[in-house]
């Protein structure tokens, strides 16, 4: 059990940071981007206290590379960027997937594409997951909502990477990033963490050597390894669906948000509950894998779904494939570092269930 | 009768992947032989990415790596960061490290990683189909240079051990060559030496070996000695060209 302490402010990408070293995480790789600076200055004071490492990479593919050198050695590591960066990650991450390695990686996504602006957006949900970069792979999504959540997820995010030898995505938006609050932070506990026989880190006695890879050159090996891989994230879309779910029991109407926009998404709840009208919101935490089993639990009083993202419209696709053309399905958002607005999306609702959605 | 040559324990016995004339696997060797020789197969963690010598990770009996194209000394650095005991290395050929891997390289070296890069240069991209490297010579031709490596169109070749021997974080910087089995055994020599720098903490080591393709040179091994002795030499010279102050 872990004890509850007194609660403190904190800035979103500095909890980031705390939590990761609270989960154990002693390396960090990164490479400076805006709207998450304030994690690496965090770390580069941090981790040295706890004889860990902070380095600063030429760029964000050295970093993945660094972090898969450093996951491959049986560490807890961690690094972070936001849209362009994850971008050029997105060939590292593959590997790490392909040789099955687990890692944290943080983006604190922008407004794209391109270099697009550095305000909060939520651009890179398909990106996020729909595996991101090239082969036959999926990235566990995490998406917190507060900076209480980021605490919490940060644990989750580690023991999920170690559990399924996968990398393990925290997607969350500049706003949440910079935003303070309190929160309480669990007694610090000596973690236990997992052994790691498969660890490259030096032969040091063992029979045989450990080999870390990717390549599987005779097609019915690969074969084999991409079922192996579909057969292990089927488990996790089994076992790891996470949601909130909010005034959803009798919601005729479903709002589906993620991270900021459904905090805002609240607000808009709230307000039409005061005004008497049946709506309610599925908040993903898991974004990968998506929480279908939260729609087929609405699905018998909700007579219709709008999805609110700070973009123009992504997470809607699965949204759309977790209803499954049961129920009609809307769309509303605001990209390029816009924030939804509540009173819009209000009027959204009030069109939507009074029939007026064509 | 007394035994003169054998082969290494860390390098198993098993048949290699290379063309016939191949000195891949001598430079291999090299690294098997200096590996049981400095008593360290159970620390060693070596890193190798694509090129054609992506399967040492079957040959060399210690903790592997394979890594993405140009990438291994940022791998390396990590691994190095978790496992400040190891000795760590990569294995990379000339289009892995002087083209796509330029950045890795160069800042592995000016961080003064603790690490031994054993660089492969066959002024070609050999695993490809024997495209043009940043290493080809002038003159040289190529699937992608027919007609010979113009300045014009494809610049000049690069340079590594010179360019990474003027940065103060490399410590100890040498080219050799395994053309012949003189320079074979000044190889290993080197080969030793970096790796004993790297033992002592002493910061970025690298021995450039020039090596020979025959097959997309489109020449007899024999052949590919000559030319190796005969073009690559004079634009590539051999020597220390960085030496930590003790060793
Ligand atoms: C990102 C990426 N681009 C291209 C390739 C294809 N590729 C594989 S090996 C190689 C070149 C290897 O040449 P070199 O490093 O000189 O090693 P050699 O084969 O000559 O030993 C290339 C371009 C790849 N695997 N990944
Ligand atoms: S293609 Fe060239 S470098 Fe590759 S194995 Fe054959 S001879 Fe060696």
């Amino acid at each position: 059990m872990r004890k509850k302490l007194s609660k403190v402010l904190m800035k979103g990408n500095e909890a980031i940071g705390e939590g990761a070293v609270r989960a154990g995480c002693r390396y960090f790789f990164g490479y400076p981007i805006t709207p998450q600076s304030e994690l690496p200055h965090y770390l580069a004071k941090r981790l040295p206290e706890e004889n860990g490492v902070y380095l600063q990479s030429e760029s964000e593919t050295s970093a993945i590379n660094m972090v898969y050198g450093a996951a491959g050695a049986g560490s807890r590591v961690m690094t972070s960027s936001s849209g362009p960066g994850i971008s050029l990650m997105q060939e590292g991450i593959s590997y790490i997937a392909g040789a099955e390695l687990p890692c944290v990686i943080v983006n604190m996504m922008r407004g794209g594409p391109g270099l697009g602006n550095i305000a909060p957006a939520q651009s890179d949900y398909l990106q996020a997951v729909k595996g991101g970069g090239h082969g036959d792979y999926f990235v566990v999504c995490i998406a917190p909502a507060s900076v209480q959540e980021i605490i919490d997820f940060m644990y989750d995010a580690f023991d999920i990477a170690d559990k399924y030898f996968t990398p393990v995505m925290v997607l969350a938006d500049g706003i949440l990033g910079q935003m303070m609050e309190p929160v309480e932070f669990k007694e610090n506990q000596e973690m236990e963490l997992p052994e790691k026989p498969w660890a490259a880190n030096g032969k040091r006695g063992r029979e045989s050597k450990n080999i870390i890879n990717s390549l599987y050159i005779v097609p019915e090996d690969l074969e084999e390894h991409n079922f192996k891989l579909k057969d292990k994230y089927s488990i996790i879309e089994e076992k790891e669906q996470r949601w909130e779910e909010y005034y959803t029991e009798d919601a005729e109407l479903v709002l589906t948000a993620f991270g900021t926009s459904a905090r805002v998404c609240k607000a808009v709840v709230d307000k039409a509950r005061q005004e008497g009208l049946a709506v309610g919101l599925i908040r993903p935490i898991m974004v990968w894998p998506f929480p279908q089993k939260a729609f087929d639990k609405v699905i018998h009083s909700a007579k219709q779904f709008l999805t609110v993202e700070m973009n123009t419209g992504q997470m809607v696709e699965d949204v759309k494939l977790a209803v499954a053309g049961r129920r009609p399905v809307y769309f509303t958002g605001r990209p390029g570092g816009m924030l939804p607005i509540a009173n819009d999306i209000f009027e959204e609702v009030k069109k939507l269930m009074s029939g007026g959605a064509e | 009768m007394k035994k003169v040559f054998t082969r290494p324990e860390s390098f198993n016995d098993i048949p290699m992947h290379y063309c016939p004339g191949c000195t891949h696997g001598i430079i291999h060797r090299l690294v098997a032989e200096t590996i049981d020789e400095l008593n360290m197969v159970d620390r060693a963690i070596g890193v190798a990415p694509v090129g054609c010598s992506v399967f040492i990770y079957n040959y060399i009996d210690c903790d592997m790596y394979q890594a993405s194209h140009g990438r291994a000394p940022a791998v390396a650095t990590g691994v190095k960061r978790v496992v400040p005991d190891g000795v760590v290395f990569t294995y990379q050929g000339d289009g892995d490290m002087a083209a796509i891997g330029t950045a890795e390289i160069v800042h592995a070296a000016a961080r003064g990683e603790n690490i031994t890069v054993i660089f492969v240069n066959n002024a070609v991209y050999a695993m490809t189909g024997g495209q043009m490297a940043p290493t080809t010579l002038m003159g040289q031709k190529t699937t992608t240079t027919p007609h010979g490596r113009e300045s014009d169109a494809n610049g000049y070749p690069v340079k590594m051990a010179e360019m990474l021997s003027t940065l103060d974080g490399s410590s100890y910087i040498s080219r050799v060559s395994v053309h012949d089995p003189k320079n074979i055994n000044k190889a290993k020599k080197s080969i030793k030496k970096a790796f004993e720098v790297q033992m002592e903490n002493k910061g970025f080591t690298m021995v450039e070996v020039l090596s020979i393709c025959p097959t997309n040179w489109g020449l007899s091994p024999k052949e590919s000695v000559k030319w190796l002795d005969e073009n690559m030499i004079p634009y590539y010279p051999l020597g220390e060209y960085k030496v930590p102050a003790e060793v």
